[in-house]
């Protein structure tokens, strides 16, 4: 595994130590102190210009490039958009393609309430399960059983939309939000006319969409959690849960919320299959139950049939608005991140 | 006197790359490009299909992108020929490059599909009764209005659920045409396009989600393109026409009412509500746009070929995927049409 | 070595049957919907179906052979594009980058895995479609790569991080230069949890269409040329799906579990070649 450069560089100590040298030594050895998470060693750079170097800022710079290069594409062809509707189109609930008058309100509100239904579903029960596999799960059944909920995300987001609107639709029509308007119908967000597709349906099927990414990267991390730590916890007596919430959970915190955050990001940007049965309803209501709409579904659903150019230009407006909400999703969340937990690396 | 290797072998290479010039000169064939309208694909297929069966030296791809991802692919000229339900307004002729010619190559009609347990096809609605059910003015089923005209039937006492396109469509654009003739308050309050700004209900994406939802909520209603509901046997209203008889959509029914103004063109092309007597209200056309001064000209002929078989020899392939074809009389305004492109 | 799971303490045992439960309720509904697209789509698979072009309504036979090529030139460029950005760029968050500057990056990554697919394959189609005045595979490429690089670059930074530091220092207290430790000591113990984010990165875009109608364009025939307008699976599934035919709303449902298969091979694949190392 170690490859020791012929050379002999020197190393980053001073002196050079060769393979062997420390075998039966122990005052050579380090003792590193195992830690829950990685500390980054601050090392002096390897001299510039190393080819590898090179690649990575490389890399990076392009990314950066294509990043912003997006952002100007949309803010450039949404300009005829934002001149005619100014900041107004935020809060206008109107969206009339033969008068050319358009508002982005509802459309707004059905993506951040169809995502967040999506990321409070999907994160709690992929979490779970992902702990379930790194930690609870027989060893023969974490492979296939990885390997099968991994699978979820590799169905077309247009089966996705099918299977919503002909199995999923029914089956909250039929027993799922009448279960809800039962017991819960007094809080207005269960109130209303049911129709099977809605906010509630998006939601729920968004989370389903998502919940693969979030399971499979929390299972990862949970797993690269040093063994020693658990075995450190049980050996004070601690259950398998316990270690799991004690050791291996704080340890994965930031690891697990970059797959939430990463299944967001789909569940925000997804087209044809939230379209299929969110409603599409421009229009904002308390209800769950209610036919809503969200920016990517007005988009895919409009965008090859508009004809005016300021209607294909308030369609791209709605574009860099979901680029902003996700701009200030994502720092609310490092916000949090960084005052309420530990604070994140780097 | 013989050659030296080196010469025998430059003059079998030149022969051989003479030989294969001359051999793609024969086998060569162009690929023309087409786009737009997802309601042509199914006719487009078919056609260009049975096209490149009898010609090998044209094959033409087309792709379904939308008809405003038509248009503007035809204005950025990545494709030759583009094709929409609505012909291009003056806006899109204005950002075009050269003068435009536009062509009507088939006809549809939308449907009304409803869902009622227990009640099977031949629902009878009016014109007027049905911009009422989607301006949300009639809400039930057993509406007084709706009743006198079904005496026969047992209509419940269910609230009407309306399902509309989420998406921009042909269709969309024939229905609120139709609506806007008939109702003068559809035409103040909502208007004509392939998207509007619908009063009530619930919008699905493209005919499979008009359709689904319909099939699966007991009580809703909802336009469907004429090709969807023939395939898929669905229950399907008769719609009273302005001569006052009820008539099922079909292809004789949608012909029929194309062929009561054979004189369409790009400004002039609403054929809704038309005074045939068996004339289907909720009918019109698609349209294919050219260039009438291509830059290409080998292309161009073979564009100007395509289209003159496709109004005419290819429209007997559109009942074969329960399209309307062309009245003869409209297959001649479109032969006009294409003549003019100078090719 | 693990301790046998306790069920004696009421907190745990309900602990752990609510992770079992979730793990398991997730597999039921992905069997539920496997189902169902086995069930629509399984008539249509056939070895005609794999290997023909689209025959149009009404001709009998046809298939989605064009697609299954262009779908792999195309995913297969996205990758290759994806794959060196992603790693490279998560292996900057981890071991180059300072401060301001990663935690920008890490940002801009989360920012655009949020962006909705139609607008990127706009962004591929104004730069790479419109100045060149036609469509390509390689355009389509562009915005699968653009979709693929957040999964990537987030996975392997976490998959990074998760290797025991102690490896690293090791290999540097050995006089191995910092690039060589980072290219044959973490990387490879890195690789599982990279080729996890590789592989999601590529189940997500096999299935995606919307770019795919501004940049690919599709075609009825056979093209290998990555410079021209290419058939894609996915995008003939919703062509397919949407239409009002029978026969083609099967060969839809056919081609959706193609899908499903294809991706399925990839990831046994991924994961037997590379030996993964669950616990």
């Amino acid at each position: 595994m170690a490859d020791t450069d012929e050379r002999n560089t020197g190393g980053h100590f001073g002196f050079a130590i060769a393979p062997g040298m420390t075998a039966g030594n122990p005052a050579l050895k380090t003792i590193v102190e195992p830690r829950a998470e990685p500390v980054r060693l601050r090392l002096p750079r390897a001299p510039r210009g190393t080819g590898f170097d090179l690649c990575v800022y490389g890399a990076t710079s392009a990314f950066l490039l294509l990043v912003v290069g997006l952002f100007i594409e949309l803010l450039w062809s949404s300009r005829l958009s934002i001149s005619t509707f100014g900041l107004s189109f935020l809060w206008t609930s109107e969206w009339n393609p033969v008068t050319n008058q358009f508002g982005a309100l509802p459309f707004i509100y059905g993506t951040i309430v169809s995502s967040a239904i999506a990321i409070l579903l999907a994160g709690v029960v992929g979490v779970l399960a992902g702990a379930f596999l790194a930690e609870f799960c027989p060893q023969r059944m974490s492979g296939p059983l990885s390997f099968v909920i991994e699978l979820l995300a590799a169905v077309p987001s247009v089966v996705y939309g099918l299977w919503g609107l002909f199995i999923l639709a029914p089956v909250m029509r039929d027993y799922v939000d009448p279960f809800l308007q039962h017991y819960l119908g007094f809080l207005p967000i269960f109130s209303g006319t049911i129709y099977g597709v809605g906010m509630l349906t998006a939601g729920v099927l968004l989370a389903i969409m998502i919940v693969p990414t979030v399971t499979a990267i929390s299972r990862d991390v949970m797993a690269a959690i040093p063994q020693t730590q658990r075995e450190a916890i049980w050996a004070l007596g601690a259950t398998r849960w316990q270690s799991f919430q004690m050791v291996v959970l704080p340890g994965s915190r930031a690891g697990v919320f970059g797959a939430c955050i990463l299944a967001l990001g789909r569940a925000l940007g997804e087209t044809i299959a939230t379209t299929m049965v969110i409603g599409n309803r421009p229009a904002i209501a308390a209800s769950l139950f209610a036919p809503g709409y969200s920016i990517s579904s007005v988009i895919a659903n409009e965008f090859t049939e508009a004809t005016t150019q300021v209607y294909l230009s308030a369609l791209i407006e709605l574009g860099l608005l979901l680029f902003i909400i996700s701009v200030v999703i994502n720092a609310l969340a490092r916000v949090l991140l960084w005052t309420v937990f530990r604070p994140m690396e780097g | 006197m013989s050659l030296s290797s080196h010469t025998r072998r430059a003059i079998g290479f030149a022969a051989a790359v003479a030989l294969t010039l001359a051999a793609s000169a024969v086998f060569a064939s162009t690929q023309l490009t087409g786009a737009g309208s997802t309601f042509d694909y199914p006719f487009f297929s078919k056609a260009f299909y049975e096209y490149s069966q009898q010609r090998s030296d044209v094959t033409v791809n087309y792709q379904s992108i939308g008809s405003g991802g038509g248009i503007q692919q035809f204005i950025a000229k990545t494709v030759d020929f583009g094709a929409s339900d609505v012909p291009m307004n003056a806006e899109e002729l204005k950002l075009a490059q050269g003068p435009v010619l536009q062509v009507p190559v088939t006809l549809g009609g939308a449907a009304i599909g409803y869902n009622l347990p227990g009640i099977e096809k031949g629902l009878r609605l009016t014109r007027q009764l049905i911009a009422e059910i989607f301006l949300g003015r009639v809400t039930k089923w057993n509406d007084p209005a709706i009743m006198k005209l079904n005496s026969g039937m047992k209509l419940p006492d269910m609230p009407i659920t309306v399902v509309h396109r989420s998406d921009g469509s042909g269709t969309t654009y024939i229905f609120t045409d139709f609506l806007s003739s008939v109702s003068p308050a559809w035409k103040q309050k909502v208007g004509t396009g392939k998207s509007v700004q619908w009063p009530v209900g619930l919008g699905g994406k493209g005919n499979e989600g008009v359709a689904g939802q319909v099939r699966q909520t007991p009580g809703a209603i909802g336009y469907i393109e004429l090709a969807y509901v023939l395939e898929n046997e669905m229950t399907y209203a008769q719609v009273e026409n302005k001569g006052g008889k009820f008539v099922y959509p079909s292809i004789e029914t949608v012909a029929d009412a194309a062929a009561t103004k054979p004189n369409v063109s790009a400004t002039e092309f609403s054929i809704v509500d038309a005074t045939g007597a068996n004339s289907y209200p909720i009918s019109g056309y698609s349209w294919v746009m050219l260039y009438q001064k291509p830059s290409d000209a080998s292309r161009a002929k073979l564009v100007k070929q395509t289209l003159e078989w496709l109004v005419t020899k290819g429209q007997s392939v559109a009942k074969s995927v329960d399209y309307v074809p062309l009245p003869d009389n409209v297959q001649k305004q479109a032969l006009k049409v294409i003549a003019q492109m100078q090719a | 070595m693990r301790t046998p799971v306790t069920l004696r303490h009421p907190r745990s045992a309900l602990g752990i049957f609510a992770s079992a439960f979730c793990a398991g309720g997730v597999a039921i509904i992905l069997l539920l919907i496997l189902g169902y697209v086995i069930r629509e789509g399984i008539g249509a698979i056939s070895l005609p179906f794999l290997t023909q072009l689209p025959h149009p309504v009404g001709v009998p036979g046809g298939g989605v052979g064009n697609g299954l090529v262009g779908s792999a030139i195309i995913v297969g460029l996205a990758a290759m594009m994806a794959i060196p950005i992603g790693t490279l760029t998560g292996l900057y968050l981890t071991y180059f980058g300072r401060g301001i500057f990663a935690a920008t990056v890490r940002f801009l990554s989360d920012v655009l895995s949020g962006i909705p697919s139609i607008a990127i394959g706009l962004f591929a189609y104004t730069i790479l479609v419109a100045p060149l005045k036609h469509f390509s595979a390689f355009s389509a490429a562009f915005a699968f790569a653009i979709l693929m690089l957040p999964v990537i670059i987030t996975t392997t930074e976490s998959a990074i991080k998760g290797v025991s530091h102690e490896l690293y220092e090791a290999a540097l207290a050995l006089g191995v230069s910092r690039h060589h430790a980072i290219i044959h000591v973490i990387l490879p113990s890195a690789r599982s949890g990279i080729i996890t984010g590789i592989v999601l990165a590529i189940a997500r875009v096999t299935g995606e269409t919307a770019p795919l109608l501004f940049t690919a364009f599709g075609s009825q025939f056979w093209e290998l040329n990555p410079n021209n307008p290419m058939a894609e699976l996915s995008l003939q599934v919703f062509t397919y799906a949407i239409s009002p035919y029978k026969s083609w709303h099967e060969q839809a449902w056919g081609g959706a579990l193609l899908l499903i298969v294809i991706v399925f091979i990839m990831n046994l694949g991924a994961r037997v070649a590379l030996k993964p190392r669950f616990r």
